[in-house]
């Protein structure tokens, strides 16, 4: 039943043009990367910042935009002998796949004809990884919004909020709590710190790839020395599919018992 | 371009020696008559071998000295050099030289039996083959010279050759196998209180340091690998090291795998020449206490922590290449307590710090490039006087970085900034705006470290944005004035 579902979701999605723009904004972004920069690596590092930015962002407002759209559709459905837990996991993979499918298709395939090293592909890959993992996580987060929230400029408006929360606001106080702690030893509650936002934490990883890492000096050294070992590659995965089963049950839960 | 210009300059200095040799007698010359008619033949217990090569008119050791002597007319930069030049060479010519020869065909079969037969002025020719010896105590003026590099192989058992004589040539050996020690500071090549010798084309392969002169002068070492093949600071060493020894020319060696590749302490009015430095566990250069040097042309990859110049006045650095020098504490240059020196048309790329200044005052800076650093160039408040004109800056993570907020005592001018946007509306090649390189996020980091987790974030971003658009914290008086719209050409 899900997957009927998902089929029916995934045809509706690709017929859609959106998801093609978002395909070709990733295809055109790294293919006039590569052409003006060169090798793989560069590309990935440039890649990072706008994965960063532009992921978390595309994913809340689609995914809670999408929901609040199918209001309709989902109420039609549940009229019909459906379970709710197969239309919900039908919904979310629906959205969910095809915007991973589309931005790791849209990053890899320059690398593929452009003929990048191992050492270009292995960055690539964990950049495909993070924005894989960031894709899943905001619209998790999105669904949990949509269904919260009936009015939906309330819903959009705290996706905004979450997202610019995410990416900027959180940062700054990290900031802050350096200041304020300068004279204590940081580096483990900023570790800690940086585990608790998907977007750091998807940023330090990326970075730990690349040989940029060796800019933050002793800073670097313990996150690398952390990321490094099993434990806290083990750590840092958990903590991402902590952010994605979070969001991701409340919403089923309210999804099972909520009265469309 | 420039070497172009450099073959020129030196060929004509070599002319010019030339004319001085004809012309007048050389300082503290006796023997400056080449008689090197009576040439005589000695090999040990029978004197009845001949070889070939040894009956020439000429000798092995004059042919050797005249190759030398071009070579080093060719690299010869200033006057103190052309004078020393001159006494050296005329004492080479003694009127009896004789050649010895060490090898298994005949003559000595070992090494230290023909240094023991040895007088002033003689030649020992090694010919191919592996010579396991130690401890050989060259203290008579002799040119030791091997024929289709010969080996002497130490077995780990101590010091390679220690020389404590006079102007000694050492040529086309191959040294191996000198051990680590902590109590006692081994070499393949040691010059004790023994000037004007050389050094010339010799491999040394594992070996604890390299070379090491000590209170030696007017030394020459050029075109020897060295290799060594540990991978911790406390049980390698130098492989070049200098202590005590004036007027020394380092040109053409490769020195790969040592603790610091060149180690410099006390040394004055020497040249260090196109020699490539590569992967050495702490410094490619170290030098301390050591005045009135010149560095050009040398290639410095992948060292632990980069070049090291501390404490040292007057000192040309010059078209030098840092690169890679890239790790968590490493830099491509640093400069501690240099005063009055320049750094001119050297290639920083790939490091994690470009130059990074401390204490150091009237330093030029000058058509250098800049080139996918971390920072390119991390000027402490310490450092005065310093002036940074006409370099590019490209790509580096962070351009200039200071720990002061308020005094910048250094002048910026004329620089290409990558990072520049403003515009020329004049079309006189500076930019209309005045740029300030110092950007916000750098000074955070330079006060909290630990700041630089948020490297590349969204957030250090924008507050590096609205600090370009309304400058109120980073330092006023760090600014180019002047910076150029185009790169310079180098």
């Amino acid at each position: 039943m899900i997957l009927k579902i998902l089929k029916y979701q995934l045809r509706d999605v690709f017929r859609s043009r959106w998801i093609i723009a978002y395909v070709l904004f990733f295809l055109v972004l790294t293919d006039v990367l590569f052409r003006f920069g060169g090798d793989g690596l560069r590309v990935a590092t440039s890649m990072m910042n706008i994965i960063l930015i532009v992921i978390p962002l595309a994913s809340i407002i689609l995914g809670a935009f999408y929901l609040y759209n199918a209001r309709e559709y989902i109420e039609l459905l549940l009229c019909h002998p459906v379970k709710r837990h197969q239309l919900f996991w039908g919904m979310f993979l629906g959205l969910a796949l095809p915007l991973v499918a589309a931005f790791a298709g849209g990053v890899m395939l320059p690398y593929f004809y452009n003929a990048a090293s191992a050492e270009a592909w292995k960055s690539a890959l964990m950049l495909v990884f993070t924005g894989s993992m960031l894709t899943v996580i905001f619209v998790a987060l999105a669904y949990y919004l949509a269904l919260r929230f009936d009015d939906r400029i309330k819903g959009l408006g705290l996706a905004l909020v979450i997202c610019l929360f995410f990416t900027i606001i959180y940062d700054g106080l990290i900031l802050f709590v350096i200041y304020m702690f300068s004279s204590y030893p940081l580096e483990k509650p900023v570790l800690v710190l940086s585990l608790l936002n998907p977007i750091d934490l998807g940023r330090i990883l990326l970075l730990l790839q690349f040989d940029i890492s060796a800019l933050m000096g002793l800073t670097g050294a313990v996150f690398r020395e952390f990321f490094g070992t099993p434990l806290g590659m083990g750590i840092s995965v958990a903590s991402l599919l902590a952010w994605l089963a979070v969001p991701i049950t409340a919403g089923f839960r309210r999804f099972l018992v909520k009265d469309f | 371009m420039h070497r172009k210009s450099h073959i020129a300059l030196s060929m004509a200095l070599a002319m010019l020696m030339a004319f001085m040799v004809h012309s007048r007698p050389a300082p503290a010359a006796p023997g400056l008559t080449p008689s090197t008619e009576t040439t005589s033949e000695v090999t040990p217990e029978t004197t009845s071998e001949v070889t070939p090569e040894t009956t020439s008119k000429v000798t092995p050791g004059n042919r050797v000295s005249d190759e030398v002597m071009t070579r080093k007319a060719a690299r010869t930069e200033s006057g103190p050099f052309a004078e020393n030049l001159l006494a050296d060479e005329s004492n080479r010519s003694e009127a009896a030289s004789r050649t010895l020869i060490v090898g298994e065909r005949g003559g000595f079969a070992r090494i230290a039996d023909a240094l023991s037969a040895a007088s002033d002025g003689d030649t020992i020719r090694m010919e191919a083959g592996t010579y396991r010896e130690h401890e050989l105590l060259v203290d008579r003026q002799v040119t030791i010279l091997g024929i289709g590099r010969p080996v002497i192989d130490v077995e780990h058992k101590g010091e390679g050759i220690r020389i404590t004589a006079d102007k000694v040539h050492v040529e086309g050996l191959e040294i191996r196998n000198v051990p680590t020690s902590h109590s006692r500071d081994h070499a393949a090549i040691r010059f004790e209180r023994a000037s004007g010798g050389k050094v010339i084309d010799n491999i040394l392969d594992d070996t604890f340091f390299g070379i090491y002169l000590a209170r030696a002068h007017d030394m020459v070492i050029s075109d020897n690998r060295l290799r060594a093949y540990h991978t911790r600071e406390s049980v390698s060493a130098n492989g070049i090291h200098l202590w005590n020894s004036n007027r020394a020319l380092i040109a053409d060696n490769e020195i790969i795998g040592h603790r610091d590749g060149i180690y410099l302490e006390y040394v004055q009015e020497s040249s260090i020449t196109g020699n490539h430095v590569e992967k050495n566990i702490r410094y490619g250069l170290h030098f301390m206490f050591s005045d009135d040097c010149v560095y050009r042309d040398n290639r410095f990859e992948n060292n632990g922590a980069g070049v090291a110049v501390m404490y040292s006045r007057r000192v040309m650095m010059k078209h030098n290449l840092f690169v890679n020098n890239w790790g968590a504490s490493s830099y491509g240059l640093l400069l501690k307590e240099i005063t009055d020196s320049e750094i001119f048309e050297n290639e920083f790329s790939g490091n994690t710090i470009g130059i990074r200044s401390e204490g150091s005052d009237r330093v030029k800076k000058h058509r250098n490039s800049f080139h996918r650093n971390g920072w390119a160039i991390r000027i402490m408040a310490s450092s005065m006087d310093n002036l940074i004109t006409e370099n590019n800056f490209i790509d580096n993570a962070f351009d200039v970085s200071t720990n002061s907020r308020r005094h910048s005592r250094n002048n910026f001018e004329a620089n290409y900034w990558d990072k520049y946007s403003g515009y020329d509306l004049n079309g006189d090649g500076f930019g209309d705006v005045p740029h300030r390189p110092v950007r916000l996020f750098s000074l955070i980091v330079e006060r909290n470290p630990m700041a630089l987790m948020l490297l590349r974030s969204i957030f250090v971003q924008i507050l590096d944005l609205t600090e370009r658009v309304m400058p109120t914290i980073t330092p006023e008086t760090l600014v180019d004035e002047k910076p150029l719209m185009r790169k310079v050409a180098i």
